[in-house]
């Protein structure tokens, strides 16, 4: 799409304000508190925090491509990586060779997206053959998937994994943390799938005009149920990073996430209402969140404060989007037609 | 109405949760006879008033399209900081003067919600989702964070007022407070407002098509303020009845219990596209939900089912209608 947008008005697109937004914070928190946030340490341990809420991010910005919502992530990740827990401790013993428990790691994971993706099936189902309002839908579902978490573990974390587990969260490959691999993979993979392939295209043709992608003889039902999938199975891959690094499984972990990947995906650019979203503008999305959260953090901030914080932004954001502002923006600019 | 029974009288969603709640009273009853009594009816009219009146609130802004999820951090809100207010100026004041100002306080969050969805049209859920996080991260920055259990006298007075209590010959003890009244109070108000005024045929006309309804000369802005005020106004009322009731000021209470009020008021009929949502049908998803969050254990479900209950509960209540209305407009075009 950028061959499109001519090269002065480069500054013109919703992605410019975010690398301003996503430089100033870095900028400022650098200023603030230079010896702690640009040390080696800071950078690394960012590094390794933001991947697992950004995935969601990811999957969040695929389904309001489409002008829906996946309110089940949390449930989702928490599901998948319950049953891969549940798998890692009753079958495999800690003592067993490393050959053998990467094997037992293997079909874990195997599982775990396995989970991901049926669970997006019934979502992209709901959805597409039964028509709910995708905030339904997944309202429900997160719920049913968060509750079979809770069954399958009576609602304590389920721990004590073998060694190989923390490959996932905790290790590096060439000094590069492996969930910002992973990561970096899957946005690669989604800006593939958007900009690249004719799904990509049905899904933005879909979420710009609904009536007029059904009069285009596009499957809908088809791309909903892919979409979901998709969705899905991303966030089986967070709730393994989370598992990963928590060393357990919980039925509840990561609840504030919901809202953070709502809030990144919106703060990207994503237009909530569908037809427009970039993985560029998600990626700078998460990074300014994340210099912004560090650095709340070594300025002591209060989690609570960093609360207010991330709401203020979201409205702030949503806010300067609007078309009024955007017209006031554009009657102060010179007219360049 | 003519006629005894409304024409779609077994196709709506009432009739279906009032069925489903009768199915679950007659099993329960049957696998506990002491399911049936008064003790256990006033302790689910207990449970029922806070997230009665929530759930009128939410079905209001369903019904005039939108939806909102911070109301549960606007009744912590008004509930703390009236409390906080109160025992810092004057102790002793009485408690409807401290209710008072929890409504306003919780009006005054609603008008916040309301100035962005009604003056800038910004989506409603991606609003209330930054106000929830606003409110409540604010609420815990700059006002206290600690539960307060010391609270002014007159709120624990209120708590102690019943309508009727006494102990049942089983020695039971049950007691009916006097919440049940705002509750009761809430429900006038709101059939009022919906039915009798303009305003209220407003709210539905806006739900129903936005732009139909500024066409015929409603004001669509001041209308969906009001929508968002009021909800406000509720949930400040149901925050500080919360805390008098509970005899603490919890600011970590109620929040995430959002989720449930709105599937309690979706299952009651009311959707999410607008225009539809009745108080009847509020009120039974209410019920549903309060019986199946107390009493799931009695009909031989284990409680860590709960979640996988509702969850199910949410998507047949809403998949049902749902696949109608596709089927049905599938046969039109």
């Amino acid at each position: 799409m950028t061959s499109r947008i001519p090269t002065k008005d480069i500054t013109a697109a919703p992605e410019f304000r975010l690398l301003v937004i996503a430089v100033f914070v870095f900028g400022l928190m650098s200023v603030l508190s230079p010896d702690r946030f640009l040390s080696a340490q800071n950078l690394t341990s960012m590094a390794f925090q933001f991947p697992e809420f950004a995935i969601l991010a990811l999957a969040m910005t695929l389904t309001m491509m489409t002008g829906g919502i996946d309110l089940s992530v949390v449930g989702i990740a928490n599901l998948s990586a319950v049953t891969a827990a549940l798998i890692l401790t009753q079958v495999s013993d800690p003592s067993m060779p490393a050959a053998q428990s990467a094997l037992w790691l293997a079909l874990a994971v195997t599982a775990a997206m396995s989970v991901g993706a049926i669970a997006g099936l019934l979502n992209g189902a709901l959805v597409a053959f039964f028509g709910l309002p995708p905030i339904l839908a997944t309202l429900g579902s997160g719920l049913v998937f968060t509750g079979f978490a809770i069954a399958m573990t009576g609602g304590s974390a389920v721990m004590g994994f073998p060694d190989t587990v923390a490959l996932i969260g905790n290790a590096q490959v060439f000094g590069v943390p492996v969930p910002l691999i992973l990561f970096v993979a899957l946005a690669v993979i989604l800006h593939l799938i958007l900009t690249r392939t004719a799904f990509g295209l049905r899904v933005t043709m879909y979420g710009a005009n609904p009536v007029a992608a059904l009069y285009a003889a596009i499957d809908i039902n088809r791309m909903l149920l892919k979409v979901y999938v998709i969705s899905g199975m991303f966030a089986s891959v967070a709730g393994l990073i989370i598992m990963s690094r928590a060393n357990s499984a919980k039925a509840d972990y990561g609840s504030s996430y919901l809202l953070l990947a709502v809030l990144i995906a919106v703060l990207g650019g994503v237009n909530p209402y569908g037809g427009y979203g970039r993985v560029i503008g998600v990626i700078l999305a998460v990074l300014s969140m994340q210099f912004l959260s560090s650095g709340l953090n070594m300025l002591q901030v209060s989690n609570f404060a960093r609360e207010l914080i991330w709401g203020i932004l979201l409205i702030l954001v949503m806010v300067m989007n609007t078309h009024a502002v955007a017209a006031l923006r554009a009657s102060f600019a010179k007219s360049p037609k | 109405m003519s006629d005894w029974l409304p024409k779609d009288f077994w196709t709506r969603n009432e009739t279906l949760v009032a069925g489903v709640i009768v199915v679950f009273c007659v099993i329960a009853t049957i696998s506990d006879p002491r399911f049936f009594t008064i003790t256990t009816v006033s302790d689910l009219l207990r449970a029922a008033i806070v997230i009665g009146i929530l759930a009128v609130g939410a079905m209001l802004v369903l019904v005039s399209g939108g939806i909102d999820v911070s109301f549960t951090a606007i009744a912590v809100f008004a509930m703390y900081s009236s409390t906080v207010l109160f025992l810092t100026i004057w102790p002793g004041a009485p408690w409807p003067l401290i209710f008072a100002i929890s409504v306003v306080f919780g009006a005054i969050l609603g008008a916040i919600n309301g100035f962005f969805i009604a003056f800038l049209g910004l989506p409603t859920l991606i609003v209330t989702l930054g106000t929830l996080s606003v409110f409540r991260g604010f609420l815990l920055t700059f006002i206290g964070s600690q539960r307060i259990s010391d609270l002014p006298p007159a709120m624990r007075d209120f708590s102690r007022g019943v309508l009727a209590r006494g102990t049942t010959e089983a020695g039971n003890f049950y007691s009916i407070p006097w919440s049940v009244l705002a509750l009761v109070f809430v429900i006038v108000l709101t059939w009022f407002i919906l039915k009798k005024t303009i305003l209220g045929r407003s709210i539905y006309a806006i739900g129903g098509s936005v732009e139909s309804a500024r066409r015929i000369g409603i004001n669509v802005r001041w209308t969906q303020l009001f929508v968002y005020v009021y909800v406000g106004a509720l949930a400040g009322l149901a925050g500080i009845i919360h805390g008098s009731v509970g005899r603490m000021a919890d600011p970590f209470s109620l929040v995430g219990l959002e989720l449930s009020v709105i599937a309690a008021v979706v299952l009651g009929g009311a959707r999410l596209i607008g225009g539809y949502g009745t108080l009847t049908g509020t009120l039974l998803g209410v019920a549903l939900i309060v019986i199946v969050q107390n009493s799931l254990i009695v009909i031989g479900i284990p409680t860590t089912w709960q979640s996988v209950t509702i969850g199910m509960l949410i998507l047949l209540g809403t998949g049902v209608p749902a696949y109608r209305a596709k089927r049905a407009a599938a046969r039109a075009g």
